[in-house]
């Protein structure tokens, strides 16, 4: 397999079984200097997942021998290697489910590779710090985890603890989508997973202090159907990173 | 005409061939082993036929056989498959009889069935043997059977004038007319004594005395003479159609038809018996018509139970049948026989005293003055006792309460003489009797008026006429007054009683006629079949007090239709209507076919169609008995079976139609998806090749030019796609609304980010209602809805011009109204944009598949809700959406996510 860039490159296991996806996915990666593994099939992604240690997975959910969302359960019985689902599935159900399951993100084909790369460095740096950021910075909004402050243009707003305990947890997240269910046990206990509309009314007011213009909200971003996702705070197709060993 | 053209067959006489042939090849065929008597060997003949049709490889089956403990029979019996009898429960004791659902399940080429003119035991299916044996017919299975020639309707009463013994059990003639081929099974008497002697013949224990006298050598040979005769008529029948066939000339009769009235009374039996005798010797067909006078409305019910059994026989011995209304029976009968080119009328010789033929001409003088061209056969009937009689006990009884009350008449009008009879004279007394003749002949009927007035001629000269109280006459005057008082009283009653009887028979014509006509109004306007269903319910109550049952077929079977909460039959009632259905024939109450079932079951027929069955209960036992009311209930039978025929003509046309559009649509839904689908390709194609190939000869910004366009390509087919799989989706039904709270505030920047390149150069005006709560929807797609509709907006509307949403909220309707400033659309337009494939056409060419809209409106109306469009008077064009405020309430848990 594709070793020859050293031990210390990123090492992404890109699972589907569709030839030219593979080469379109290959050769984009090898341009962004990650290592890149190829799984053509659910068994074979398990196998690798095991013997190669990935920093990352690309899976498709229609692959020949099983469904995608096994090889996601398999997988979680005993890595917590961030997953990013790529699947022509668009309903929401679908993504749903991926994300349950333990999916830490989804893209629906057909995707711009942009997109692709920020969903991959968002997961790769939640996955790599192991110790919470203290401070988040997205454009004008600073959450300060350590002093429980939350500055808008260097302003402070008032949050309710619900509120400020729904900001930390997608901040914490920060670029991953979080399905309602997901949001709603954290926060509110597993009893109030059958009532999305206390999270509506809470994203609702936390937008109206958090952002600019809360018809045209730029942080907390909707994913219709399936929950929210904090923007994440580098600007997307950054290319800082580039020729570096790290895309962090 | 040439000597080849004469000898040639007519078409008609081929026409009838062919039909009899096509007739005999779609029924099995019936052969009968004819006997004189029991013991003459049929059954052995039989088996003996059958046993050697099975050596021949033919599939033979012994469906019901009767050993009797005959050894020699039991032993033909041993190597035929024998199908087991069905035990009929009847009164606690259990009948073997022929079990009609094995055979026709078993399907034998030739079923062997024994004794022919068997009566089946009460709760069997239908009353006779005979009848199964036609089921078997008409399934296509060959019938070979035994049978008596005393058994046969019209020999029924020679035979009883031969033997003293009433045979009871028949069959109708029609069967050995069916019969494709008869065998007669003779030995002399002589032998069959023997055999009778040494036991060889089975005679029912119950019945040794009778079998008895019948087995008198007198007897057998007058019987075997019978047996020879019918045999010999047959075979020249063969010959005469033979001869009609091969055209081989010979001396034709004319085409004769005979007609015989049946009244009720006694002697109509023999007469029938009479005249199918006769029509069978002339070849001809014959009718048997009741007809319904005034008069006979007095008649109590038993009487118009034994005419419609009369009828039904006349229709075993291969009448055609038919009930007529007249005021006179001469009349009626001699209208009905020259409308039907009757040729022959046969009639009874009346045996009426001279005194009453003085009254009242007998019918056959007036039937033989009025006959014109048609000649009239008198037959004698002799005065054979009956030994079921007519009720004449009832109408005695009836009778005797009319008379009493004509004498309590005469008795009023007497003493109201009496009180007057110091200031009137004894002759204008007269006229207080003639008031009691009107009054008896307008409420008693004519004959007590008749009585009423001879009595009071007896009164009134015994008490008023001088001497008084003697019936002798002083004055020879008044002898005058007696004439004139008991003629005025007797025309007088005659006239008035007619009159008031043909004002009744009006009035029943009128009801029936009547509700004849309503039902064929309602049904011309019923257009499917509820519609058709609720005016026989109707109709048939209001007319008949009867309800009907509807059994429509459903592939081969009969499905019971329900109507208004009507109780479903049970499955006897269904076995009974099933087979009126496969039959074509009427079946159940008051018919010979299951006759215990609760309803009377008629089938829907129609000259191409069956359309079903329709099931009747009377409210009235005698009604199904009654030839006026089986006649009105066949009428209502033909008239439903036309329109339900009608409707699902019209229904096939209307699918057809359907079908139509539907290809056109599909076609349409082609074109535009090769379209929409191969124009992105081909530019995304195109653009790949030439960088490809020409990478050298472009420029950084032509590249850059080019892979821009490519990519808004895939972008348009993309999106093209995704709508064509909501589309799908959405029409197969497989789209579960997921009904969350939602946050329209969240829902329409949703849609504005999903379309955020679009919307760089058009800003986007929002008009939101503050503290807008959560509305009930499916946030994925009303999301779709918007998109579709942003983007509509910005396609039809010139660049850089506004987009205005607004949001309203009422009671009960949440609006969401996206208003652009484009052209619009023409008035007549507005509802049609909505529909599949609908495109307006649009100057830049840009167009899409017209899915976009047709895709909100799904979405829309699944919700509950409604969308529509609007023209602005000076400029811009928006489109309503609307959706309950509530949302549609959940059938389960919504927003379940896993």
């Amino acid at each position: 397999m594709n070793t020859e860039k050293g031990a210390s490159c990123v090492r992404v296991l890109v699972v589907d079984d569709e030839a030219a996806i593979l080469r379109f996915l290959k050769t984009v990666l090898d341009s962004e200097e990650f290592c890149v593994y190829k799984a053509e099939n659910g068994s074979l992604a398990i196998a690798a997942a095991a013997a190669v240690r990935p920093d990352l997975i690309l899976l498709d959910l229609g692959l020949p021998d099983m469904d995608g969302l096994e090889v996601i359960r398999r997988i979680r019985e005993w890595s917590k290697v961030p997953i990013i689902v790529l699947s022509v599935r668009e309903r929401e159900d679908d993504k749903v489910m991926a994300l349950n399951t333990g999916a830490d993100d989804y893209l629906t084909k057909p995707f711009g590779v942009g997109e692709l790369l920020a969903r991959i460095r968002a997961a790769l740096r939640r996955a790599l710090q192991s110790v919470p950021q203290p401070v988040y910075r997205i454009e004008d909004l600073e959450v300060d985890l350590v002093h429980r402050r939350v500055l808008s243009a260097g302003i402070e707003i008032q949050l309710t603890p619900t509120e400020y305990d729904l900001l930390r947890l997608l901040v914490t997240n920060a670029g991953k989508v979080l399905t309602h269910r997901q949001i709603l046990k954290q926060i509110w206990g597993a009893g109030y997973v059958e009532q999305p509309h206390v999270l509506r009314v809470n994203i609702s007011n936390l937008r109206r202090k958090v952002e600019k213009d809360s018809s045209r909200p730029r942080y907390i971003l909707t994913e219709v159907g399936v929950g929210y996702r904090l923007k994440a705070d580098f600007p997307e197709n950054a290319d800082k990173d580039k020729g570096g060993r790290s895309p962090l | 005409m040439t000597d080849i053209d004469k000898d040639r067959p007519s078409p008609e006489a081929m026409l009838k061939l062919a039909q009899a042939e096509e007739e005999k090849a779609a029924k099995g065929k019936l052969k009968m082993f004819l006997g004189y008597a029991a013991g003459v060997g049929k059954t052995y003949s039989m088996l003996t036929v059958g046993r050697q049709l099975k050596k021949e490889g033919v599939d033979v089956v012994a469906a019901y056989v009767e050993s009797h403990g005959r050894l020699e029979t039991d032993a033909l019996l041993d190597g035929l498959e024998v199908l087991p009898k069905a035990m009929i429960d009847y009164q606690g004791v259990l009948l073997p009889e022929l079990d009609i659902d094995a055979v026709l399940q078993r399907r034998p080429q030739v079923a062997l069935v024994d004794e022919l003119a068997h009566s089946n035991a009460p709760g069997s299916r239908h009353e006779k043997r005979w009848q199964d044996v036609q089921e078997f017919l008409n399934a296509g299975i060959d019938v070979y059977t035994t049978v008596n020639v005393q058994h046969f309707e019209s020999l029924n009463d020679v035979v009883a004038q031969i033997t003293g013994v009433v045979v009871r059990e028949t069959v109708p003639d029609l069967l050995l007319d069916q019969a494709a081929d008869i065998r007669l099974i003779d030995i002399s008497p002589d032998e069959l004594l023997q055999r009778l002697h040494e036991g060889k013949v089975y005679i029912p224990a119950q019945a040794t005395q009778a079998i008895e006298k019948f087995f008198r050598p007198g007897n057998l040979i007058a019987l075997r003479e019978l047996a020879l005769r019918h045999t010999a008529i047959r075979v020249d029948e063969q010959m005469r159609a033979y001869m009609e066939t091969r055209a081989i000339p010979g001396p034709w009769q004319t085409r004769e038809r005979l007609l015989v009235c049946v009244s009720g009374s006694p002697f109509s039996e023999k007469l029938m018996r009479i005249t199918r005798r006769l029509a069978n010797e002339m070849k001809a067909p014959w009718s048997a018509v009741y007809i319904e006078t005034p008069g006979d409305d007095a008649f109590a019910r038993e009487n118009r139970e034994r005419i419609w059994q009369e009828l039904r026989l006349a229709e075993n011995m291969g009448a055609e049948v038919a009930t007529i209304t007249g005021s006179s029976v001469a009349d009626a009968l001699v209208g009905y026989a020259v409308k039907h080119n009757i040729t022959k009328i046969v009639v009874g010789k009346p045996n009426k005293s001279r005194l009453r033929e003085l009254l009242r001409p007998p019918i056959v003088d007036q039937i033989i003055r009025k006959s014109g061209q048609i000649d009239v056969y008198v037959v004698s009937i002799g005065a054979r006792e009956r030994k079921d009689g007519p009720p004449q006990k009832a109408r005695r009884s009836f009778s005797l309460r009319v008379y009493f009350e004509a004498c309590a008449l005469v008795i009023g009008a007497s003493l109201a003489c009496w009180g007057m009879a110091s200031i009137f004279s004894p002759t204008n007394m007269a006229m207080v009797y003639l008031l009691a003749v009107v009054l008896a002949a307008v409420r008693l009927g004519s004959k007590p008026a008749i009585a009423v007035a001879f009595i009071s001629v007896l009164v009134f000269d015994f008490f008023f006429v001088p001497p008084y109280y003697t019936f002798a006459v002083a004055d020879t005057e008044y002898l005058l007054t007696f004439v004139g008082l008991f003629t005025v009283g007797v025309v007088i009653s005659t006239l008035v009683a007619r009159g008031k009887e043909r004002t009744m028979v009006m009035q029943t014509r009128e009801v029936q006629t009547a509700s004849l006509y309503y039902i064929s109004r309602d049904l011309a306007a019923a257009a499917d079949m509820d519609a058709i269903m609720a005016a026989v319910h109707k109709n048939m109550g209001e007319s008949l007090s009867a309800e009907p049952l509807f059994f429509s077929p459903e592939r081969e079977h009969l499905r019971f239709i329900e109507h208004e909460g009507q109780e479903a039959p049970d499955l006897k009632e269904h076995a009974v209507a099933g087979w009126a259905f496969r039959n074509l024939q009427p079946a159940g109450r008051g018919t010979a076919t299951l006759g215990s079932s609760k309803y009377l079951y008629l089938p829907l027929k129609t000259s191409a169609n069956i359309m079903g069955v329709l099931g009747v209960k009377l409210a009235d036992e005698a009604g199904y008995t009654s030839p006026q009311i089986r006649l009105l209930l066949d009428a209502f039978a033909g008239q439903t079976a036309m329109a339900l025929e009608r409707a699902h003509l019209a229904k096939q046309a209307e699918q057809a139609k359907i079908l139509a559009t539907r290809e056109n649509l599909e076609r349409a839904l082609l074109n535009s998806i090769s379209h929409d689908l191969r124009s992105p390709l081909a530019s995304i194609t195109g653009i790949l090749s030439s960088l490809k190939e020409q990478e050298t000869g472009l420029s950084e910004l032509a590249k850059q030019e080019l892979l821009t366009t490519a990519s808004e390509e895939a972008t348009r087919l993309n999106r093209f796609v995704t709508n064509l799989l909501n589309m799908t989706r959405l029409e197969a039904g497989v789209v579960k609304l997921r009904q969350e709270d939602c946050d329209v505030q969240d829902l329409i920047s949703c849609a504005l980010s999903q379309l955020d390149q679009q919307l760089r150069d058009r800003p986007a005006r929002i008009d939101l209602p503050p503290d807008l709560p959560l509305v009930p929807m499916d946030m994925g797609l009303m999301t779709q809805v918007l998109v579709n509709l942003l983007e509509n907006a910005v396609k039809f509307s010139p660049p850089g011009s506004e987009i205005d949403i607004k949001v309203r909220l009422d009671n009960v309707l949440l609006r969401i109204e996206i208003q652009d400033q484009g052209p619009g659309v023409q008035e007549n337009e507005l509802d049609r944009i909505f529909d599949k494939f609908y495109q307006v056409p649009i100057p830049e060419g840009r167009g899409g598949t017209g899915l976009g809209l047709s895709i909100c409106k799904g979405i829309v109306e699944a919700h509950g809700g409604g969308i529509r469009a609007r023209n602005h008077a000076d400029r811009g064009f928006t489109v309503i959406v609307q959706l309950p405020r509530q949302g549609l309430p959940q059938e389960e848990g919504g927003g379940d996510e896993h």
